[in-house]
């Protein structure tokens, strides 16, 4: 009998701890698949947040790094120029990269660093218990914005995919989700791209993909998915923000909109 | 060619290409410049990377970075700069990672001012940054030291896979002296790093860089092997020079910029008839309290010199345990002791009435 579904080779098989409904596994298998298909595994150095995702080490099938709060684009910043030939990603979330990391991801981009960055945003701090992040969205309840975040005393979401697309040397950024199948399959079409930016030398590239915490939120899995839907994509609208300029003079790399 | 002029801070850079480092990440700050400059230069040259980070934050980071991916590995700044650094030093010690961290220290606190001054012993000493952890510290004198103390840091730095801080201040970073570079650097066999992440490449088992350790007990093992590693360096790599030390009854400690104030008063004191020696810590950790237990019953007292408030006089008063008296002169916020202060105090010591 053929198989025709398995854990990606650049997975584990070490069980995730993410909460029921958390959508951390779908991205990390995405990145695997990637991975996989690319060829890369062996090749590759992974950069990990503080956070929810602060054991992605334990996860991803290839030599993995644990980096300081916000840190990691300034780490794969070390490693990648140490080791040129080697592919070098940053997992991290919101907390990690649009508030305590915000400079070392800015600047990282500023650079055109040849890594990659795969950026879960889920409108929450998730691991230290729920707190407002910088992409709380306006009236969104946390555990210190108990009545709602109020633009007034704490001001609006930080869009980082249309922060990060001023930037020259950021060459691929895009936004995404994986709230249904067909955001997961564009979602994976994007990482997938942002991977083949930095084998191609062309620069710094972030995937931006909106993500769910339903414990932190306060709801079931199916209404979080469905609390993503209609309440963070019409601030955090998704595609392509950048791509590389290569790309639409030769033809390389897929160009849909994802 | 042997012998050529040489600036502090850039001594610094050659020594550390001399010992094998090609990589440097730093932010600027006064009055460590001349080096960043230096091997801005100098590291493309030697197919090396030189890289300006957006801050010391980001700059220790990048360093934990290329040290996991294997490489000899630096920083350099001057004290706020450092104090900057200390999260990614920690993060650094806990990863178990070699690097070289330079500190060409200035007047505080806060901004202070861009003069020299010690007032970051107990910073680079005592930890620093949070949790249980030591950085081995040298302290060069002069800007040949520094050439050899470069090959030093970074050999010690790979042989226990902790960050060595080498210490200057603004005088010996803008000083210019005589250096021989005859035998020093050159080609050598860099350590084997099994444990660096570099990509699998054929490698059956995946290497983790990382500090996490979330199990209290298994965290406490880590934190025992750890001392167990200082232990044996504070066994191993105690070192100081020694100055008039044979036969001397009152013994100047000083170290960096201020040893050589030190020495010219051993000289001045010998000549007036007084027995004066100088302990030079080499090494400020570990502490070389064994040059303290080898003078302990022939001295009659101890006088420690600093450009502070009198931070290392802390470490002379737990060596010598109440067994001998220890004064401290100390000049803070950027002022140099001169000669002739430090000499008076010794008088003073020593019981010498003064003249007028």
């Amino acid at each position: 009998m053929a198989k025709i579904f398995q854990r990606p080779a650049a997975l584990t098989g070490k069980a995730f701890h993410y909460c029921p409904g958390c959508t951390h596994g779908i991205v990390h298998r995405i990145i695997a698949q990637c991975i996989d298909e690319l060829g890369i595994r062996e090749d590759t150095i992974g950069v990990c947040p503080v956070g929810c995702s602060v054991f992605a080490y334990e996860y991803f099938n290839c030599d993995m790094i644990e980096a300081a709060h916000g840190r990691a684009p300034a780490v794969a910043t070390g490693v990648k120029r140490v080791l040129p030939d080697r592919v070098v990603f940053t997992y991290q979330g919101d907390g990690d990269l649009a508030a305590i990391g915000t400079a070392e991801v800015v600047h990282a981009a500023a650079r055109g660093e040849k890594i990659t960055t795969i950026f879960i945003n889920n409108a929450v701090f998730g691991m230290t218990g729920g707190q407002m992040a910088p992409t709380t969205l306006v009236g969104q309840k946390t555990t210190t914005t108990p009545k709602g975040r109020d633009r007034e005393t704490t001001g609006s979401p930080l869009r980082v995919a249309e922060l990060l697309s001023t930037v020259e040397g950021a060459v691929y950024v895009a936004r995404v989700s994986v709230h249904n199948p067909a955001s997961v399959i564009r979602a994976k079409k994007a990482i997938k791209k942002a991977f083949e930016v930095q084998l191609q030398g062309l620069g710094f590239a972030i995937v931006e993909v909106l993500s769910t915490c339903p414990t932190n939120w306060g709801l079931s899995p199916v209404e979080a998915l469905e609390w993503l839907e209609k309440n963070m994509v019409p601030i955090f609208p998704l595609g392509e923000f950048r791509k590389p300029a290569e790309w639409d003079k030769n033809g390389t790399g897929e160009g849909a909109s994802c | 060619m042997a012998r050529v002029l040489m600036k502090g801070n850039e001594a610094f850079g050659e020594g550390a290409i001399r010992a094998g480092c090609r990589y440097f990440f730093g932010y600027p700050i006064t009055p460590q410049s001349e080096l960043p400059h230096f091997l801005a230069k100098r590291l493309p040259e030697i197919g090396g990377v030189y890289l300006q980070a957006e801050s010391e934050v980001s700059a220790i980071n990048m360093v934990y970075g290329a040290a996991a991916a294997g490489a000899r590995v630096m920083t350099s700044s001057s004290s706020p700069g450092i104090s900057l650094m200390q999260e990614g030093i920690s993060y650094i010690v806990g990863a178990q990672l070699p690097c070289v961290i330079i500190n060409v220290m200035r007047g505080g606190p806060g901004l202070g001012n861009i003069a020299p001054a010690q007032g970051d012993y107990f910073q680079a000493t005592k930890g620093g940054g949070h949790g249980d952890y030591k950085l081995i510290v040298l302290a060069p004198a002069s800007v040949q030291e520094i050439i050899t103390h470069m090959q030093l840091a970074f050999d010690l730095a790979d042989k226990y896979r902790n960050p060595v801080m080498v210490v200057g201040d603004g005088i010996l970073g803008q000083m210019m002296e005589p250096v021989d570079l005859e035998g020093t650097g050159g080609e050598m066999a860099e350590p084997s790093k099994p444990w660096a992440t570099t990509g699998m490449r054929g490698r059956k088992e995946r290497n983790i860089v990382n500090s996490l350790c979330i199990v209290p007990e298994e965290n406490e093992k880590n934190n025992l092997q750890l001392a167990a590693k200082y232990g044996e360096i504070q066994r191993s790599e105690q070192r100081w020079e020694e100055y008039g030390l044979d036969d001397a009854e009152w013994v100047l400690v000083a170290f960096g910029t201020v040893a050589r104030v030190a020495k010219g008063v051993v000289d001045k004191a010998r000549k007036e008839g007084i027995a004066a020696g100088l302990i030079r810590p080499i090494t400020l950790w570990p502490f070389p309290e064994k040059a303290f237990n080898k003078v302990i019953d022939q001295v009659k007292g101890f006088l420690t010199v600093e450009m502070s408030l009198g931070q290392m006089v802390e470490d002379v008063r737990l060596c010598v345990q109440g067994r001998q008296p220890v004064r401290f002169l100390g000049r803070p916020g950027g002022m140099v002791p001169s000669v002739r202060e430090v000499y008076e105090e010794l008088k003073k010591m020593a019981g010498v009435k003064t003249c007028g």
